[in-house]
């Protein structure tokens, strides 16, 4: 694809694929949905890596994303009979965009930690206005659908199974995946790197470094929009709670513990704290924020890389 | 926007917002004073206040003085912003300061989550020292109210007599300039950091006693106060003491009138709005001088 695209690289990359092609078929049934789960939460985390690991821009406002996402599938599964899944997929990833577009026009005048904070501030409009907007968004209580079936129009149309589920989402999980590297390693990946590494000297060298942030917010929130779209159509349900900061926060701490700028890395991050919640929650039942939180900020201190740092460079032949 | 809404709901609207406002400006001049000396985004902020509001609660409770209950709270959170700065930010000064937000994001989750494991899962409120009223208009005002907001506004004139005329206040104003230079001149910085940190965790803990008698203490107040102490912080001027103290009665007087025409969980929209305003047209700040 590349130059210097390594053989290593693919090898790797069909053996994780296949792995995780084969799981909801060795796994019982508990850990078949959690092995789903991952995907879903790790193309949210990868979705802000772009802006992350890449740009350099730490997003606090993803949930905003990644619940229109589900509110837009939502709409698309309530409002058109029968529910059609491209429907829903088309819905949310319109529901994102707009308001990617709102975030990226006004978040993207500040830097560094003023862009976190307008980029939370604006999830929690979006959240109140979700939560408030009870005749249509059905307020705290959220919605609740019926699942769509998986078709492809003209050609067949089935139930989702579980293992069927597993697969459309691990398919739409790795197109992502290459799609988000590719952009990544294009001249326009580079200069979103530029930036990262200096800002002034590549706004010196004349590249209009505002539109390439804009484009990359909007980027990650289509993705993040994807992601919970993805979620809904798992679930059956969108809740204001997914649109709460705390989830912004969850996808953050899936970079810093995967390691971000490697996009692989955030999807391990949340593998990882998916299941170091599931195993520390059997102890420490509600509370188990106490443990993962201390586990967190000692990796913000001493494995600022992430658990995946060391691979950087080799995941980015 | 005001009509039909008579003169006197407005008067008390305004009462109201600035009593709202100084609390907040407690909040906000702590976040800022942390932000302008250390570089360093307390996600946690809104936590302490939280953690200062249910140590208010449990000495209240135990020796029956408001007064002592606030001192109390506000030594032992300062206590506890000192450990926490020396054992986790400490280790971080120098990195990028995305890094602090990280760290202190993590110390936001731990905190709020041990409220409800030490203090359960139901909200406290706690009694008014003064329980006397007067009449404003047709409603009995409490002088509380009014007593908290004077009371604030003594903690933030204290707080700014202390940074102009103290040693420590010297000091810290000397690492706000230039912090490699204040080393070179003999201040212990890495001392200071924490001590300004202590400062700021003591009066988030002072703020949630005195909201206390008004809102009372639950565990989820702490995201809202961060958020809240945030906008008010962008707004007035990221590190601007002045600015943020400004900011903070203007966001609560908005809100307080937006609460007449709207619910109040839709008035906090306002302010997101004069967020966005601020953001647009004046990024470094409402209530600092035009930069050159």
């Amino acid at each position: 694809m590349t130059r210097g695209s390594s053989t290593g690289y693919w090898i790797g990359f069909t053996v994780v694929l296949a792995a995780l092609a084969a799981a909801p078929l060795v796994l019982p049934p508990f850990w078949q949905r959690f092995a789903t789960e991952i995907l879903v939460w790790g193309l949210l985390a990868m979705s802000s890596d772009i802006l992350i690991g890449y740009t350099g821009m730490v997003s606090f406002g993803h949930s905003a994303f990644f619940g229109l996402g589900m509110y837009g599938a939502a709409a698309a599964l309530l409002s058109v009979k029968p529910p059609n899944l491209w429907l829903a997929m088309l819905y949310g990833l319109v529901g994102a965009a707009i308001v990617a577009v709102f975030v990226a026009y006004f978040a993207t005048r500040l830097r560094d930690i003023y862009f976190s904070i307008t980029t939370l501030v604006f999830s929690q409009i979006f959240y109140v206005i979700i939560f408030t907007w009870t005749e249509v968004t059905g307020g705290e209580n959220g919605l609740t659908f019926s699942q769509p079936l998986l078709s492809i129009p003209g050609i067949f149309s089935t139930r989702f199974t579980i293992e069927t589920l597993h697969w459309f989402i691990l398919g739409v999980v790795t197109c992502s995946y290459l799609l988000l590297r590719r952009i990544t390693q294009s001249p326009f990946g580079r200069v979103l790197q530029a930036i990262r590494e200096n800002e002034p000297r590549t706004r010196a060298i004349g590249y209009h470094v505002e539109r390439y942030k804009m484009v990359a917010v909007m980027l990650s929130g289509l993705f993040a929009g994807a992601a919970g779209v993805l979620y809904a159509i798992q679930n059956k349900f969108a809740a204001p709670d997914f649109v709460f900061f705390l989830i912004s926060g969850e996808t953050v701490i899936f970079n810093v513990m995967g390691g971000a700028g490697t996009l692989v890395g955030p999807v391990a991050g949340a593998a990882f704290f998916l299941l170091l919640r599931e195993g520390v929650s059997r102890f420490f039942t509600e509370y188990y924020l106490i443990p993962v939180g201390i586990i967190f900020t000692l990796m913000v201190i001493f494995v600022p890389q992430g658990l995946l740092g060391f691979l950087r460079r080799r995941l980015d032949q | 926007m005001s009509v039909g809404i008579p003169l006197d709901q407005i008067a008390i609207q305004t009462v109201n917002g600035i009593v709202n406002g100084m609390i907040l400006a407690l909040v906000a001049s702590g976040l800022t004073l942390i932000f302008g000396i250390m570089d360093v985004v307390n996600f946690a902020h809104g936590d302490l206040v939280m953690l200062g509001g249910f140590t208010g609660a449990s000495t209240l409770a135990l020796t029956g003085n408001f007064w002592l209950a606030l001192l109390v709270a506000a030594l032992t959170i300062a206590v506890l912003g000192a450990a926490l700065q020396a054992s986790t930010l400490r280790p971080l000064l120098g990195r990028d300061p995305l890094t602090t937000i990280l760290a202190t994001f993590g110390m936001s989750l731990v905190l709020q989550k041990y409220a409800i494991w030490q203090w359960g899962p139901s909200a406290r409120s706690l009694k008014e020292p003064i329980t006397g009223q007067f009449t404003l208009f047709y409603l009995q005002y409490p002088w509380y109210r009014v007593a908290t907001a004077v009371l604030a506004a003594a903690i933030i004139g204290g707080l700014y007599a202390f940074l102009k005329y103290g040693r420590y206040g010297i000091w810290i104003r000397a690492t706000t300039q230039d912090r490699i230079m204040a080393q070179a001149m003999g201040i212990p910085v890495p001392i200071v950091h924490t001590v300004v940190f202590a400062i700021g965790a003591s009066m988030a803990a002072a703020s949630g006693v005195l909201f206390g008698p008004l809102g009372g203490v639950t565990q989820n107040m702490g995201a809202d106060f961060t958020l809240r102490a945030f906008i008010v912080v962008v707004v007035g001027g990221m590190g601007n003491l002045g600015g943020s103290i400004m900011a903070s009665i203007f966001i609560s007087l908005l809100e307080a009138y937006a609460s007449l025409v709207v619910s109040p969980a839709q008035a906090v929209i306002v302010s997101f709005m004069a967020l966005i305003l601020t953001l647009l047209f004046r990024p470094t700040g409402l209530f600092v001088p035009t930069p050159k």
